[in-house]
């Protein structure tokens, strides 16, 4: 009962960016993660990058508030890296001996769909950002990734009122929202 | 500048910033101006976009940090997994259910183990038992045969203190107990036994002896013989013709023999008128049977055969019985009773049918010596 509850704590935490609860879920599975990795011809590097998507799967799904976790996140977390690491050896055509399964897996085919649709969305975020150029891009990251306040803002950027950094950043926005909406589509 | 008031309210509304007359008023214009509202529910999205986005890059780099960070603390290293044996870990995370595994295997062994030692020696005890009394049986059933057999050599007429000489066949001619033989057969004995297809034995004596004939009559001398009635066959006066087909029986072994052949003519050896020629195959044994024609009638005794030719069996023509009861009459008026019969009853039978009636009638001679 203490484990499920600690489990659902770190859960929280995770979905709260908590960086205590992030720390802890690493810390408790990341080795399992990579001896899983370096004994299917992985090294440490493809290991960290597979336990960080897994955990991003996680993080994502926590935020919801209709998932439920129906199993350890231990097991959670395997289900996913053996699933990606799946996938990752087989487009690298690597796939030479097949993967030991002497965890338990859970079926999470579903939830890295999902994740894949989030990250592409996320990735045509960044283009859009990344295309804006400066200093737009600072200038709406500053306002609404980092949430600072516009006076601060202006005053960061030399801007001589924060009415001015406003329209500057409306214009930003605008070029943004377009850049953003011609690529972005809701139903994929 | 109204554009950027709206958005800048747009904000503000969705961050709950506004007060509840302004709050109001702004969900009244998204009511009445269509393009406002549309504004609204697209800035709505594209703001839980770009948050998703920004939390998704904190967690991103929060991940690296807390990677970073655990390195350094050593929670984490690159060392500290290697890749290990396949086998090894296999046998690191089935350890215990392998074990368990073994010790039910054992136990489950020393019960069968235990089982079996436990049931097998009874069952074993009474096949011991039974193959014993089966062998006592054995032992029982060789001691009464042994017994039996003494009680026959016992009981058997023949002559203690005797050789035995000669074997021959020999054939009633009259059912009282008179046998017809071959002189050879009997001759220099001094005991004769007479024996049925059934194994009786009879003691026998000489009555009459024509050397030349090479024809002995004997007489059955023995309380145990019973006389028989009738023969089936008879005794042919006259010679038998060439081609004619014939059979015998005689003693060649212990048992009667049963052989056929034909008439291969008139006289015997070296044209011995008294004999004829057969062709049948016959042995040292044969000596005094008789030779049947298809009518049952004896028309010969076997006698001797060629040696250098095989199948070349001479027999002594049947007239001469008659000539040798007439002599014999002559010798001892005692005998005028005896009568050999002239009339076969078995004219038309069935071979088998014939040798089932001859059989009875023809007798293994055996001559003992002292």
């Amino acid at each position: 009962m203490k484990a499920e509850f600690n489990e659902q704590v770190l859960l929280k935490g995770l979905a709260k960016n908590d960086a205590k609860a992030i720390e802890t879920i690493y810390k408790n599975n990341f080795t399992m993660v990579q001896s899983f990795v370096l004994n299917n011809n992985g090294t440490y590097d493809d290991a960290r990058d597979i336990f960080q998507e897994a955990m991003i799967v996680l993080y994502e799904n926590a935020k919801l508030e209709s998932f439920v976790l129906t199993c350890q996140i231990k097991t959670y977390v395997y289900s996913i890296c053996r699933r990606l690491w799946l996938k990752r050896l087989q487009y690298l055509n690597r796939f030479t001996t097949p993967v030991e399964s002497l965890e338990e897996t859970v079926s999470v085919e579903e939830d890295i769909d999902f994740q894949q649709k989030r990250n592409a969305d996320f990735a045509i975020m960044e283009r859009a950002l990344g295309s804006l150029g400066e200093p737009c891009k600072s200038l709406l990251e500053a306002y609404y990734l980092e949430k600072k306040d516009m006076t601060d803002i202006a005053a960061s950027f030399g801007y001589t009122n924060a009415d001015n950094a406003k329209n500057q950043k409306y214009k930003c926005l605008m070029r943004l929202k377009k850049l953003f909406f011609s690529q972005y589509n809701i139903g994929e | 500048m109204d554009d950027i008031l709206l958005l800048d309210t747009t904000e503000r509304y969705f961050k709950g910033d506004l007060s509840d007359v302004e709050k109001a008023r702004f969900e009244q214009l998204r009511k009445d101006v269509p393009e406002v509202d549309q504004m609204v529910v697209e800035h709505s999205m594209f703001l839980h976009q770009i948050d998703a986005y920004g939390y998704n890059r904190e967690f991103k780099h929060q991940l690296h940090e807390v990677h970073k960070q655990l390195e350094e603390a050593g929670e984490i290293s690159e060392n500290a997994v290697t890749p290990r044996g396949k086998v090894i870990q296999f046998w690191n995370k089935y350890r215990r259910v392998t074990g368990i595994a073994a010790s039910i295997a054992g136990v489950t062994a020393l019960v069968i183990s235990g089982l079996v030692t436990y049931f097998s020696p009874s069952s074993n005890q009474t096949q011991i038992v039974q193959l014993n009394r089966k062998i006592d049986q054995v032992m029982q059933n060789v001691r009464v045969q042994g017994n039996k057999l003494n009680a026959v050599i016992k009981s058997s007429k023949a002559p203690i203190n005797e050789v035995a000489l000669n074997g021959g066949s020999s054939f009633l001619i009259d059912g009282k107990g008179y046998l017809v033989t071959n002189a050879h057969v009997v001759a220099g004995s001094s005991t004769i036994l007479v024996q049925n297809n059934k194994g009786q034995e009879f003691k026998a004596i000489i009555v009459h002896v024509d050397n030349e004939k090479d024809l002995a009559i004997l007489k059955i001398d023995d309380e145990d013989y019973k006389p028989i009635t009738a023969l089936p066959y008879s005794i042919r006066k006259s010679s038998a013709d060439l081609g004619e087909q014939i059979f015998t029986l005689g003693y060649p072994r212990d048992e009667i023999v049963y052989n056929e052949g034909y008439m291969s003519a008139k006289t015997g050896f070296k044209g011995d008128t008294m004999s004829c020629q057969i062709a049948v195959s016959a042995n040292p044994g044969n000596s005094g049977g008789p030779v049947f024609n298809h009518n049952g009638e004896v028309i010969g005794i076997l006698s001797t055969r060629e040696t250098k030719a095989d199948g070349v069996v001479f027999a002594l023509n049947s007239r001469n019985v008659y000539q040798a009861i007439e002599e014999l009459k002559k010798e001892d008026t005692s005998y005028n009773k005896l009568k050999a019969p002239s009339i076969s009853k078995m004219k038309g039978m069935d071979r088998v049918q014939q040798v089932k009636q001859i059989e009875d009638c023809v007798f293994m001679v055996r001559s003992f010596t002292r």
